[in-house]
């Protein structure tokens, strides 16, 4: 998967989680989920739940902390994706 | 000095009718909410039944942005957000705010968090998946779970406190806000209560066979208070909820007054004096109604209706007994008495607020509701009350205050006394 197919895909994991639908509409890798989209601090953890049962993968404590922009995320996801 | 405290809001999720106006029609024409749960029968339930609110899960997202919708589980939540929403726009005020309203508080009862819902954790944990559960569970299972969904969607900013005295919660939950309006800790308080009876709920009210269990094929006369072919309660779901304000800050912003909390009591009976976890001790029950008459300086005379507890078991005799000698009145002198559970079942925590919405509507309207199924009522009730003070059909006539107690399990009263506003 490149990284934009990523990214796509990505929006969907995230979107129940922005109420801020026009952003994420618009994301970039340097999008903050916090602090432009929004995202409840707590949520993060579902996200990441998410998208571990969305891709199959596992993402640790360390790599979950990490996932705080668009950009990190997709790097979390495709290093697991390999 | 103490304040008076009126009624200006209210919001109810009945199992005969969700929000007022539906509520209103539905217990004016004696419309039961019981039904018949196949899924009971499939669970080897004795009773088969239940007062289970037509509540669709959608309408949720007219309340709450989809962010918290989704993830949203627990139903107990979810009923409590609906007539908590509901009373405060009726009152005439927005949901969105900016600030937190200092001014306003909140007391909400529930008894116990969305056990389905539930079930879900524990399968996850057991399966060593607890890493798997995500944030929302925490806040759905704690007990502040209502109150803390409510005070969160109207940035309430006072005291915010969740109540639990069993089938006492929810007069208790009106008068411990009520309390803090006149003794000045608040301008306005967001009330009520709210309980789902979920099918582990349920299974256990069943075990102590103190359910309905001979009408499981005619659901509408199931649920029986003060009959002599009472078998039982109807376990109930549902939410009520009330704005109660200080009578100057509401007449300041010219809100609609639908009616005054005049005072109130709580108590317990300290399951002593045959008072027990499940029974009441008549001693307590009777003082309680006294405290509440006098808080109100009231006398019992200027009582028009009693809305009972009244759930239809064998302590329906005793509750009569208790009101006649704690207001020292008796056959045609007796008060109207009714009790709203003949047609929604026993809502639990939610049952004395969703009551006392009933109690509220009227006083407004003028008129008492009727009790479904007394077309026998019990000897030993009519050797006390003259039959014509237990309507099957509705009265209409002027109630100017109404009496409304529960009592719950651990010896616990709790009796307001409500009025016209004057």
């Amino acid at each position: 998967m490149t990284r934009q197919e990523i990214l796509t895909e990505l929006k969907k994991v995230i979107s129940p989680y922005t109420t801020n639908k026009e952003m994420l509409a618009d994301i970039n890798e340097n999008t903050d989920l916090i602090r432009d989209l929004k995202i409840n601090s707590a949520n993060l953890v579902d996200i990441i739940i998410d998208a571990e049962a969305k891709y199959n993968i596992e993402i640790d404590y360390d790599a979950a902390d990490k996932m705080m922009n668009v950009g990190t995320c997709i790097d979390v996801i495709s290093e697991r994706l390999k | 000095m103490a304040k008076r405290v009126v009624i200006t809001g209210m919001g109810v999720v009945a199992p005969n009718g969700i929000g007022v106006p539906a509520f209103l029609h539905a217990i004016q024409n004696g419309i039961t909410g019981i039904k018949f749960m196949p899924h009971y029968r499939e669970l080897n339930f004795s009773c088969q039944l239940a007062g289970m609110p037509d509540f669709k899960w959608d309408t949720l997202s007219n309340y709450i942005s989809d962010v918290t919708l989704h993830g949203l589980k627990g139903t107990n939540i979810a009923y409590g957000l609906v007539a908590a929403l509901d009373a405060w726009a009726d009152s005439g005020m927005p949901y969105d705010t900016d600030e937190p309203r200092w001014e306003t508080g909140c007391v909400f009862g529930n008894s116990i968090a969305d056990t389905e819902a539930m079930k879900n954790v524990i399968l996850k944990v057991d399966n060593k998946e607890a890493k798997k559960l995500g944030s929302r569970v925490v806040e759905q299972a704690m007990n502040s779970g209502p109150t803390s969904y409510i005070s969160g969607r109207l940035g309430l900013g006072n005291k915010v406190i969740t109540n639990s005295a069993a089938c006492a919660t929810g007069t208790q939950a009106i008068l411990m806000g009520y309390e803090y309006i006149k003794h000045g800790y608040a301008k306005r308080m967001l009330v009520g209560s709210t309980e789902h009876v979920d099918t582990y709920v349920y299974g256990a009210f069943d075990s102590m066979r103190v359910l309905s269990r001979r009408y499981n094929d005619d659901p509408e006369h199931a649920s029986r208070p003060m009959s002599i072919s009472a078998g039982g309660f109807i376990p109930g779901s549902g939410a009520g909820a009330l704005v109660l304000e200080d009578l100057d800050f509401a007449l300041a912003r010219n809100a609609k007054i639908y009616g005054e909390v005049l005072g109130g009591s709580s108590n317990s009976g300290g399951q002593r004096l045959g008072g027990t976890m499940t029974s009441a001790n008549s001693t307590g029950v009777i003082r309680c109604i006294n405290e509440a008459l006098e808080s109100s300086g009231i006398n019992p005379k200027q009582i028009d209706l009693i809305s009972g507890h009244l759930t239809a078991t064998n302590a329906d005799k005793q509750e009569i007994k208790n009101w006649s000698e704690a207001l020292n009145r008796k056959g045609e002198d007796f008060p109207d008495t009714n009790s709203l559970k003949s047609m929604i079942g026993h809502c639990l925590s939610a049952a004395g607020s969703i009551e006392t919405v009933a109690s509220i509507l009227q006083i407004v309207h003028g008129f008492v509701h009727p009790n479904l199924n007394l077309d026998d009522p019990n000897p030993e009730i009519t050797e006390i009350v003259n039959v014509k003070r237990l309507p099957i059909k509705m009265i209409k006539k002027e109630v100017n205050i109404v009496a409304k107690a529960n009592f719950g399990f651990g010896d616990v009263n709790s009796c307001l006394i409500l009025s016209k506003y004057n």
